[in-house]
């Protein structure tokens, strides 16, 4: 089989879902269900005794594992007391590593993530960092023990797919941890593009969680990051500046 | 302010998820987070800005002016 490995752990889908923007828990369980997903991450906040359900309930009943995340972190030491909470709470040391640098772009903090980093790894986490789509960053996390690298297409529920498509190959060129394209995928075609660049997983939220119809932008997605590591595996034919006949004209 | 636990005797100002209360001396963790849920599990307490594990909840002891943050997993992300 066609696994995806994280740490030791295996996993047959290859489309990590977030669960941030969905209306409700009953939208998010179907676009969750429809997506096949196997690990879906979750954000740690202020328990409010006001809200009703939980997103670890429908992560439980789906049998999906929990990554937590440190959304809402604006500094290393922010990040590696969220996460020590997250792994308290949930039972895990697998987290997300998000340190966003400002609200208007939320870009994450290269900084900030790699002290995290570093410091999350030397305390037993799995630690998977969210990333610009920056190579040498990419390289140094993976060489400080980070167990994948998640470089962004485009900001956090932008939709504007993968900008800058280069540098991703380089990530995935030099990289001997998975590489899961995080933030930015808006339709089913940048979640296959991804794939074909050689991702090893995608990761999205809002592409789903805000579509007209979640549940169906779910099915998309799982068909297109399927598609995606078929062709990538299949090996495209290069691209030429003129035609090329498939049938001879002569014998 | 929220008064919360019983007030006998000498009291003290905490915080529990940024709203001061005023409690009783000697409530612990606990019954700080019980004043919002009767959950155990799933959930996470941080006293200035350090994690307790649950099994300390209930033999670690609040002081006057101590933070009391009880999180949980929410959508995000």
């Amino acid at each position: 089989m066609d696994d995806l490995i994280i740490a030791g752990e295996k996993f047959s889908s290859r489309l990590i879902m977030g669960t941030g923007g969905a209306p409700s828990l009953e939208v998010l369980d179907q676009a969750l269900a429809a997506s096949g997903t196997e690990l879906t991450t979750v954000a740690m906040r202020r328990l409010d005794p006001g809200a009703r359900g939980s997103v670890l309930d429908v992560l439980r009943e789906r049998d999906i594992k929990v990554l937590p995340n440190t959304a809402g972190c604006f500094t290393a030491g922010e990040a590696v007391l969220t996460a020590r909470l997250a792994r308290e709470a949930l039972g895990t040391n697998w987290l997300k590593l998000e340190v966003i640098a400002d609200e208007r772009t939320l870009l994450p903090d290269p900084i900030e993530t790699f002290d995290a980093a570093e410091r999350l790894v030397a305390d037993g986490f799995v630690v998977l960092p969210y990333i610009g789509d920056d190579p040498a960053l990419a390289r140094r996390l993976e060489q400080a023990g980070c167990a994948a690298v998640m470089p962004l297409g485009a900001p956090i529920g932008s939709g504007l797919g993968i900008r800058n498509p280069h540098n991703i190959e380089l990530i995935v060129e030099a990289a001997t941890v998975p590489v899961i394209l995080d933030a930015g995928i808006g339709t089913a075609s940048d979640a296959a593009l991804a794939m074909e660049l050689g991702c090893d997983a995608v990761l999205l939220a809002t592409a789903v969680t805000r579509a007209q119809r979640p549940d169906l932008m779910a099915a998309a997605m799982k068909g297109a990051v399927a598609a995606g590591r078929l062709a990538r595996q299949a090996g495209r034919i290069p691209r030429r500046r003129y035609a090329e006949a498939s049938s001879p004209m002569s014998p | 302010m929220v008064r919360a636990g019983k007030i006998s005797g000498n009291f003290m100002i905490i915080s529990i998820n940024g709203a001061a209360h005023e409690v009783a001396d000697g409530m612990t963790v606990a019954q700080a987070v019980r004043t919002l849920t009767a959950a155990t599990t799933g959930v996470a307490v941080a006293l200035n800005d350090e994690v307790v594990t649950r099994g300390a909840w209930e033999t670690t002891a609040l002081s006057d002016r101590d933070r009391v943050e009880v999180l949980t997993a929410v959508q995000g992300g």
